[in-house]
C-alpha cells in the first residue's frame, strides 16, 4: 500500500533530524495558523499564490530563496562546527550517515534552490520593468515554473523529516549514487526533486528568451536593452541549453536506480564517466547562469551610483555573450585527473582560462564606470566594490585550477571549495543582496536601512574571508573535501578561523532578517514617493514604487540608450513633466490556480515515485493531466483595467513628481 | 510622451508588425506563442541530444549480449518511419483545413495524424515487446539500457501528442476556431513535425548505422 | 586585506603540503603554482588598489574630483582592457600547455634507475597495493625505494576515489573498470601521508595510507621479509573487500599478479592462486577487457 515507506522513515531515535524537525513544524504550523486567526487566506491566495504578476512571482521566488539560505546555511553551520571539534582523536557530534547528508544537502538547497531561485526572482522582477513592459511573454506559465520550484525544494526539506537526503555530495556521481552503494532513498528524493524543479526551470528560460527578444517597448532595440536584461538573456539562453540535459542525466541515472538499467552501474557494460561528462556539460554553465545576472546587477549599480552611465557598454555585452558561448566549451576542466590525454587537458585548460579575458574586461569596465563619477556609498555601492576585490582573488584561484598542471594537486581540495565559495559568494552572494537592497524600494514602496545594510555587507565580507581563505591554505596543506574527521591536529587553528568567519556570517544573515522587520516597522521614515529612490537611469525607475499591476499606464517610447534619464534630465531642467498622454484601457491576464494545483500534483507524484508508491504516482499523473485539459479549457484569459482607473494611478503619480519636481535637483 | 504614438493595450498587443524586430513595442500573440513554442521544442531537442550522446557512447557496450545487427529490422522500421512521416502529412493537412476555418475535415485529418501515429506506436512497441522476449531488455546492456532510453523517449513523446491531439479534437469540436485555440494547433503541428525531426536522426544514427553489415 | 592575509596562510602552510614536494613531480607542479600565482598577482594587485582608489577618489563627497558623466567610452581605453587580460591568458595558456605535456601524468618519468612497478585498487574504504614483480601485495601502506620512479596502474574494486600524496605530487582517479595510469618519484627517503581525494561514501575519512621511502636496499630487505605474510587468494580478497574503514597497515606475502585485471574485468578471482609467486617481469599494460582510459 505505501511502498517503502514505513515507520522506520521518521528519525525517531536521531535527536538532532527529529528536534529540527519537530521546531520547523511548530513553526509551520503557527505561521499558518497567524495566517488563519487573521484571515489573510483570501489576500493571500488571490494576490501571491494565483497571481501571474511578474513582479508578484518575483518576491516569491526571493522569498523562497531566502527561506532556504537559512536552511542551507543551518547545514553549513553544522558541517563547520563538526569539523571543528572532529580533529586528531574525537570524532566530533555528527556520524557519517548524517555529515554526508548535511554536506550533500547544503549544496543542493545552496545552488537550486537558494542561488537560482534569487537570481529568477530578480530577473522575474526587473526584467519586465526594464523593458518597458506589462509583464512577461506567458505569465501563467511563469506562476507554474516557480511553483516546480518551491515544489522540489519542498520535497528536499520533506526529506529531513521523513527518510534521508543522498549522502553522495551535490551532484550524486555513480558509481556511488547507483542503488548497489547507495541503496536508500535519499537519492530518490535528491533525483525527483530536482527533476520536478529542473522542468520549471527550463520553462523560465523559455519564457524570458521570448519576452526579452518579442516583448519590448517602442523603440527598445538589442543595443538600447539595459546590461542586465542582457545577462538575463544570456542566462536564459544558458538555462535553455544547459539543463535538457540535466533532466536527460538524472533520467538516466533514475532508470538505473528504478529499473536495473545499466547507464553508469559497474556491471552490464556501464560507463560512470559518462555521467560526469553529462553532469558537467549541464555544471559548467550553470555556473555562468548564476553569475552573469550577478554582473548584470553590478553595472547597473555601478551606472546608477557613479551618476554615469555604464562605461562601454558594448564591450560589457560582447563580453556576456563571450561568456555565454564559451561556457560549453571548458566542461572537461572538471576530470583533468581522470588520464584524459595530455593534449586533451592543455585544449580545454587554455579554453577555461579564455573566459577570464571578457570577465576581467567587466571588472575593468565597472572601475572606469567609476571613473569620473560621483560615486554614492550606499549599501549596494559596498557590495560592488567588495566583489570587484573579492572577484578578482576568486578568478586568480580559477585560472590556477584551469592549468593542468596545478589542477594535478589541488582537485577536489578545499583550495577548489574555497574557489568556488570564494566566486559564488563574493558575485552571486553578494550581487543578489546587492540586487535586493537596490529593488527592494521598487519592489515594496520604501527603501530598507542603510546603516544595518552596511553593517551585513561587512559581516559577509569579513564573515567570507576569515571562513574561506584558511581553507585555500589547507588546500595547500593537502587539504580534501567531504571530511567527517580531520586526522591533522595541526589543522585546529585554520579550522577555528573558519568557524569564526562563519560565525560572523550567521550574523549577517540574522541582521538581514532584523533589518526586513526594522525597515517594514520604520516604513514611514523612509518611503519612496518617486518611485526613483537612487536616482536611477533605467525605466523600473520611471513608474510607481510599487508598481502599478499594469506596470506603465501607456508603454514608454524609447529614444536613446538611456531613455528614461534622459526623460528625467529634461523634465528637470524644463521644470515640467512630459505631456499628459490619452489613457486607454488595459487588458492584464487573470489569476490561476494552475501553478499551485500542478505543483500539487508534481509533490505527490514526487512523492510517491521515491517512496515507490506506484498507484498514487499513477494518480499523480493522472490529476495532471486533468489540470492540463482543464486549464486548457478556461475561456477568459484577461481582464480589463478601466482607461478611468489608468488614468487615476497614473494622473496621481504624475502629481507626486510634479510637485517633487521643484525641491528635486539634479546631482550635478 | 505624446498621445499618438502609444496604442499598445495589453501585454503582447503590438502597436504594429511590420518592423520584425520589436523595435515598435511588443510583438502580437500570433508570434509570441509559436516562437515560444519553438524555443520549447528547442530545449527538447536539447534533451534528445543528450541521450544521443549516451546512446553513441554505448552503443558498443554490449556486455557479451545482442549487437545492434542481430537485433534491427530495417522492413519493420521503414513501415514505422513511413507511418509517422505520413501523420505529419496529414498533420499538415489539418493546418491548412483549420486556417479555412473548415471543421469538419480538420477534425478528419487530425484522426488521421493521430491513428497513424497509434500505428506508428504499436509498431515500436511490439518491437520492444519481440526485444524483451528473447532476453534483450533494457536490463542486459548498456547498449540496450540507452537503446530503449532514446527511442522510448521518442515513444514517449508521441504518445502525449496522442493525447494532445485527443484534447485538440474535442477543444476544436467545442469552442472552434478562436484565436487561442489555432494557435494551439499551430504548437501542435511544430511538436508533431518535431518529432518527425528526431525520428529521422534516430532512423539513421540507431537503425541504418545499427544495420549496417 | 586578503592580500595581506594570503602570504600568512601560505608561509605557515608547507610542512606537509604540496607547497613541500619531496620529488620531482610534485616540485615541478609547485614551481607552476608559484609562477603563475605571482604573474597574476602582478595584475591583480593593482587592480584590487585601483578599484579601491578610484571608488574613494571619486565619492561624492569629494569636490576636488572631476565629474566628467559623459565619459562612457574610449576606444584606447577598450583595447587596453581587453588586451591585458588576454596577454595574460596567452603567457599561461603557454605555460598550461608546456605544463600539461611535461607533467602528463601516464608519461614515464626519465631516471636511471628503472622503475618499480605497482597496481593500486580502491576498496571500501582502504587502499590495495599490488607489486605484480614483486608477488606482494599491501593494505594502506605503500613502500617505494627512494629515488627510482614509481608507474601505477590504478583502478577501483568499488566506486570512484583518488589516489593523491600530496608530497609527491599529481592526484588521479581511481575508477571501476578503467584503469589509470600515474607516474611519481620520492627523491628522500621519508613518510608521505596519502589520501582519498575524492568522496567515496561514508568511511572516506578514514581512506588514509602511509607512504614509505626507504632507501633501495632497504626496499629489497623489506620485501624478502613481507613475503612471510598471508596469501591473497579469492577467499581473502573477498574478505578483504568488504567495507571497513581506518584500516591498519598490512601485508600480503604472495598474490596473484593479475589480480589489478581481474578487478578491472570485474571479474572474480579464481579460485586457486598460485602457492609461490615467481619473480615475473611485469604484466601487460593492456587489460583483457574493460574500458582503458589510457588515451
Amino acid at each position: 500500500m505505501f511502498g517503502r515507506l514505513t515507520w522506520d522513515a521518521i528519525p525517531f531515535n536521531q535527536p538532532i533530524p527529529l528536534i529540527t524537525s519537530i521546531v520547523v513544524l511548530v513553526i509551520i504550523a503557527t505561521v499558518l495558523a497567524w495566517i488563519t486567526y487573521n484571515r489573510w487566506w483570501p489576500y493571500l491566495w488571490n494576490e501571491w499564490i494565483t497571481s501571474t504578476d511578474h513582479k508578484r512571482i518575483g518576491v516569491m521566488y526571493i522569498v523562497l530563496a531566502l527561506v532556504m539560505l537559512v536552511r542551507g546555511f543551518s547545514d553549513a553551520l553544522m558541517m563547520r562546527a563538526q569539523q571543528t571539534v572532529a580533529v586528531g582523536a574525537s570524532q566530533g557530534y555528527l556520524l557519517p550517515e548524517h555529515y554526508d547528508q548535511i554536506f550533500s544537502a547544503h549544496g543542493t538547497i545552496m545552488i537550486f534552490f537558494m542561488a537560482m531561485p534569487f537570481i529568477i526572482g530578480l530577473i522575474n522582477f526587473v526584467v519586465p520593468l526594464q523593458l518597458g513592459v506589462r509583464d512577461v511573454a506567458f505569465p501563467t506559465m511563469n506562476n507554474v515554473s516557480f511553483w516546480l520550484t518551491a515544489s522540489g525544494a519542498l520535497l528536499v526539506n520533506l526529506s529531513l523529516f521523513i527518510g534521508e537526503f543522498a549522502r553522495t555530495g551535490w551532484l550524486a556521481f555513480p558509481p556511488l549514487s547507483e542503488k548497489q552503494f547507495s541503496p536508500g532513498v535519499g537519492v530518490d528524493y535528491y533525483l525527483v526533486a530536482l527533476q520536478i524543479s529542473g522542468v520549471g526551470t527550463v520553462l523560465t528560460g523559455v519564457n524570458f528568451v521570448t519576452t526579452i527578444l518579442k516583448i519590448r517597448a517602442p523603440g527598445m532595440s538589442y543595443m538600447r536593452m539595459p546590461i542586465f536584461t542582457w545577462t538575463a538573456l544570456a542566462s536564459s539562453l544558458l538555462i535553455i541549453a544547459a539543463f535538457p540535459v540535466l533532466t536527460a542525466t538524472y533520467a538516466e541515472l533514475m532508470l538505473d536506480r528504478y529499473l536495473g538499467f545499466h547507464f553508469f552501474t559497474n556491471d552490464g557494460g556501464g560507463n560512470s564517466m559518462l555521467y560526469m561528462d553529462l553532469i558537467w556539460v549541464w555544471g559548467h554553465p550553470e555556473v555562468y547562469i548564476l553569475a552573469l545576472p550577478a554582473f548584470g546587477i553590478y553595472s547597473e549599480i555601478a551606472a546608477t551610483f557613479s551618476g554615469k552611465p555604464l562605461f562601454g557598454y558594448r564591450s560589457m555585452v560582447f563580453a556576456t555573450l563571450g561568456i555565454c558561448i564559451i561556457s560549453f566549451m571548458v566542461w572537461l576542466h572538471h576530470f583533468f585527473t581522470m588520464g584524459a590525454g595530455a593534449d586533451v587537458n592543455a585544449v580545454f585548460g587554455i579554453a577555461s582560462m579564455i573566459i577570464a579575458v571578457p570577465t576581467g574586461v567587466k571588472i575593468f569596465n565597472w572601475m572606469f564606470t567609476m571613473y569620473g563619477g560621483r560615486v554614492r556609498f550606499t549599501t549596494p555601492t559596498y557590495y560592488l566594490v567588495g566583489f570587484m576585490i573579492t572577484f578578482v582573488l576568486g578568478g586568480l584561484t580559477g585560472v590556477l585550477l584551469a592549468m593542468p598542471p596545478v589542477d594535478f594537486v589541488v582537485h577536489n581540495s578545499l583550495f577548489m571549495v574555497a574557489h568556488f565559495h570564494n566566486v559564488i559568494i563574493g558575485a552571486v552572494v553578494f550581487g543578489v543582496m546587492a540586487g535586493y537592497t537596490y529593488w527592494f524600494p521598487k519592489a515594496f514602496g520604501f527603501t530598507l536601512d542603510e546603516r544595518l545594510g552596511k553593517i551585513i555587507f561587512w559581516c559577509w565580507f569579513v564573515g567570507f574571508y576569515l571562513a574561506w581563505f584558511p581553507a585555500y591554505a589547507l588546500g595547500f596543506m593537502g587539504g580534501t573535501r567531504r571530511l567527517q574527521h580531520i586526522a591533522d591536529p595541526s589543522w585546529q587553528p585554520y579550522l577555528d578561523v573558519e568557524m569564526v568567519g562563519t560565525v560572523i556570517i550567521l550574523a549577517g544573515i540574522v541582521l538581514t532578517i532584523v533589518q526586513l522587520i526594522y525597515s517594514i516597522r520604520t516604513r514611514d521614515r523612509r518611503l519612496d514617493l518617486t518611485g526613483d529612490p537612487w536616482d536611477g537611469r533605467t525605466l523600473e525607475w520611471l513608474t510607481l514604487s510599487p508598481p502599478p499591476h499594469f506596470n506603465f499606464a501607456v508603454l514608454p517610447d524609447v529614444h536613446g540608450e538611456e531613455p528614461y534619464w534622459t526623460r528625467k534630465q529634461t523634465a528637470l531642467r524644463e521644470e515640467k513633466l512630459t505631456e499628459e498622454p490619452k489613457y486607454e484601457p488595459i487588458e492584464m491576464p487573470v489569476n490561476t490556480p494552475t501553478g499551485i494545483i500542478c505543483a500539487f500534483f508534481a509533490s505527490l507524484c514526487g512523492f510517491a515515485v521515491i517512496w515507490y508508491i506506484w498507484w498514487l504516482a499513477i494518480l499523480g499523473l493522472i490529476g495532471a493531466f486533468a489540470v492540463f485539459v482543464w486549464y486548457a479549457w478556461r475561456d477568459e484569459h484577461e481582464h480589463v483595467i478601466s482607461a478611468d482607473e489608468v488614468a487615476r494611478i497614473e494622473r496621481e503619480r504624475r502629481r507626486v513628481r510634479g510637485e517633487l519636481l521643484g525641491q528635486w535637483k539634479p546631482v550635478s | 510622451m505624446s498621445a499618438t504614438e502609444a496604442p499598445a493595450v495589453g501585454l503582447t498587443h503590438g502597436a504594429s508588425e511590420d518592423t520584425g524586430l520589436g523595435n515598435r513595442g511588443p510583438q502580437s500573440k500570433s508570434i509570441v506563442v509559436p516562437y515560444g513554442f519553438w524555443l520549447f521544442v528547442l530545449s527538447d531537442m536539447v534533451l534528445f541530444s543528450a541521450l544521443f550522446a549516451s546512446y553513441a557512447s554505448l552503443v558498443h557496450a554490449t556486455d557479451g549480449g545482442p549487437v545492434t545487427n542481430q537485433l534491427f529490422d530495417r522492413t519493420k522500421v521503414a513501415i514505422e518511419t513511413l507511418a509517422l512521416l505520413v501523420s505529419s502529412f496529414i498533420c499538415g493537412l489539418a493546418i491548412i483545413a483549420a486556417k479555412r476555418k473548415n471543421l469538419l475535415w480538420t477534425e478528419i485529418w487530425l484522426f488521421f495524424t493521430g491513428l497513424f501515429g497509434f500505428v506508428f506506436l504499436v509498431i515500436e512497441l511490439t518491437e520492444f515487446v519481440g526485444m524483451v522476449r528473447i532476453g534483450a531488455g533494457p536490463q542486459r546492456s548498456a547498449f540496450l539500457s540507452s537503446f530503449f532510453t532514446l527511442v522510448g523517449c521518442h515513444g514517449a513523446h508521441v504518445t502525449a501528442g496522442l493525447l494532445w491531439i485527443g484534447t485538440m479534437m474535442a477543444q476544436v469540436w467545442a469552442k472552434g476556431f478562436e484565436p487561442h485555440i489555432v494557435r494551439r494547433l499551430l504548437c501542435l503541428s511544430i511538436f508533431w513535425h518535431a518529432l518527425d525531426i528526431i525520428w529521422v536522426a534516430i532512423f539513421t544514427i540507431v537503425y541504418l548505422i545499427g544495420t549496417l553489415p | 586585506m586578503a592580500a595581506a592575509a594570503a602570504p600568512v596562510f601560505l608561509l605557515t602552510a608547507c610542512d606537509r603540503g604540496i607547497l613541500n614536494p619531496v620529488g620531482p613531480v610534485g616540485g615541478a607542479e609547485k614551481m607552476i603554482l608559484i609562477n603563475s600565482t605571482a604573474i597574476m598577482l602582478a595584475i591583480i594587485i593593482p587592480t584590487i588598489l585601483a578599484t579601491v582608489g578610484i571608488a574613494w577618489w571619486f565619492r561624492a563627497g569629494n569636490t576636488r574630483a572631476k565629474y566628467r558623466p559623459e565619459f562612457e567610452y574610449s576606444g584606447a581605453i577598450e583595447l587596453v582592457v581587453w588586451s591585458i587580460p588576454a596577454l595574460t591568458i596567452i603567457l599561461l595558456g603557454g605555460i598550461a600547455w608546456i605544463g600539461s605535456h611535461d607533467l602528463d601524468p601516464a608519461k614515464p618519468l626519465k631516471s636511471s634507475v628503472p622503475p618499480v612497478y605497482v597496481d593500486v585498487v580502491s576498496l571500501d574504504w582502504k587502499w590495495l597495493f599490488v607489486y605484480p614483480d614483486q608477488g606482494i601485495a599491501t593494505v594502506n601502506q605503500l613502500v617505494i625505494p627512494a629515488g627510482a620512479p614509481v608507474s601505477f596502474r590504478l583502478t577501483s574494486g568499488t566506486v570512484w576515489n583518488v589516489f593523491f600524496v600530496p608530497q609527491m605530487g599529481t592526484m588521479i582517479y581511481t575508477m571501476p573498470r578503467m584503469a589509470s595510469r600515474l607516474n611519481l618519484e620520492a627523491d628522500k627517503p621519508g613518510i608521505y601521508e596519502g589520501i582519498s581525494a575524492h568522496f567515496s561514501g561514508d568511511g572516506f575519512p578514514g581512506m588514509r595510507f602511509a607512504v614509505h621511502a626507504v632507501p633501495a636496499a632497504q626496499f629489497a630487505a623489506w620485501v624478502a621479509s613481507a613475503r612471510s605474510g598471508p596469501t591473497l587468494d579469492a577467499r581473502s580478497y573477498d574478505q578483504l573487500q568488504k567495507p571497513s574503514s581506518y584500516v591498519k597497515p598490512f601485508t600480503y606475502g604472495s598474490v596473484d599478479p593479475k589480480l589489478f585485471d581481474y578487478v578491472l574485468a570485474n571479474r572474480a578471482l579464481p579460485p586457486v592462486s598460485p602457492k609461490t609467486t615467481p619473480p615475473a617481469q611485469h604484466v601487460s599494460p593492456q587489460p583483457p577487457t574493460g574500458n582503458n582510459n589510457v588515451r
